[in-house]
């Protein structure tokens, strides 16, 4: 998705070596997206679906 | 010892030689503190050995801090993926010039560009970053990435693309994942 829009930057993060960011989003299962700091998106969703929730982020 | 099997590597290879552009992965690492730097570097000077179109920049987050937040990176290991820029952009500037080794330490400014698939220093950022040592599925997905980035045809569809395309203002996406 990044690389189809210069505007979306995504990180991969490995939960278990940064504990504090974990923590901070509250993850207890992988995988979990989190977008703008406010949508969450959890599990593995169906393409279209998981753009549209990423997208219904509200504007920073 | 290396970290992939002959057989792993010789798949790679072949993948990574229908890469079209070169990438550059920039490795944000710290001296104190980063239990899994060493685990990294290792994973990307295998990477890095597989393909003349992969090329490893190791960063210093703390002595480099300018270059690591002009990446939006403030935590290691951490990787960005660059890519060449050019010719095979449509669009592209596709300069012909060419040099030898390029000076200087790269970053945002403009340089000559190379051909056959030597590094270029006209590099862009692909918006992809990996935290944390890309073991387990996390080397899958940098691999995948690096891919990509190297001129692969995006896995999703033309739907999602149109979609994604219009998008106007930043969105920032982090996926939690663990090794297993």
């Amino acid at each position: 998705m990044a690389f189809a829009s210069p505007h979306i930057t995504a990180t991969a993060v490995e939960a278990t070596e940064f504990p504090d960011l974990a923590r901070k989003y509250q993850v207890s299962g992988v995988p979990k997206t989190v977008v703008n700091e406010e949508v969450e998106i959890l599990g593995a969703l169906p393409e279209a679906a998981f753009i549209e929730q990423a997208l219904s982020s509200p504007r920073q | 010892m290396s970290l992939l099997s002959a057989a792993d590597q010789q798949k790679l290879r072949e993948a990574f030689d229908r890469m079209t552009r070169s990438v550059r992965l920039l490795f944000f690492s710290q001296a104190i503190g980063c239990e899994t730097c060493g685990e990294t570097r290792q994973i990307l000077d295998e990477l890095r050995g597989l393909s003349d179109r992969i090329s490893v920049e190791e960063i210093n987050l703390v002595l480099e801090g300018d270059k690591a937040k002009q990446y939006g990176v403030d935590r290691a290991p951490a990787i960005a993926i660059a890519y060449e820029s050019g010719s095979s952009e449509p669009g592209g500037s596709g300069e012909s010039g060419r040099s030898g080794e390029s000076s200087g330490s790269g970053g945002s400014s403009e340089a000559s560009s190379t051909g056959d698939g030597r590094m270029s220093d006209t590099m862009k950022d692909s918006r992809i970053r990996f935290l944390g040592a890309p073991s387990g599925w996390e080397f899958v997905s940098l691999v995948q990435a690096v891919l990509l980035a190297g001129g692969r045809e995006s896995a999703l569809s033309a739907a999602s693309l149109d979609r994604l395309r219009a998008v106007d203002r930043p969105i920032t996406m982090q996926v939690f994942t663990t090794p297993t």
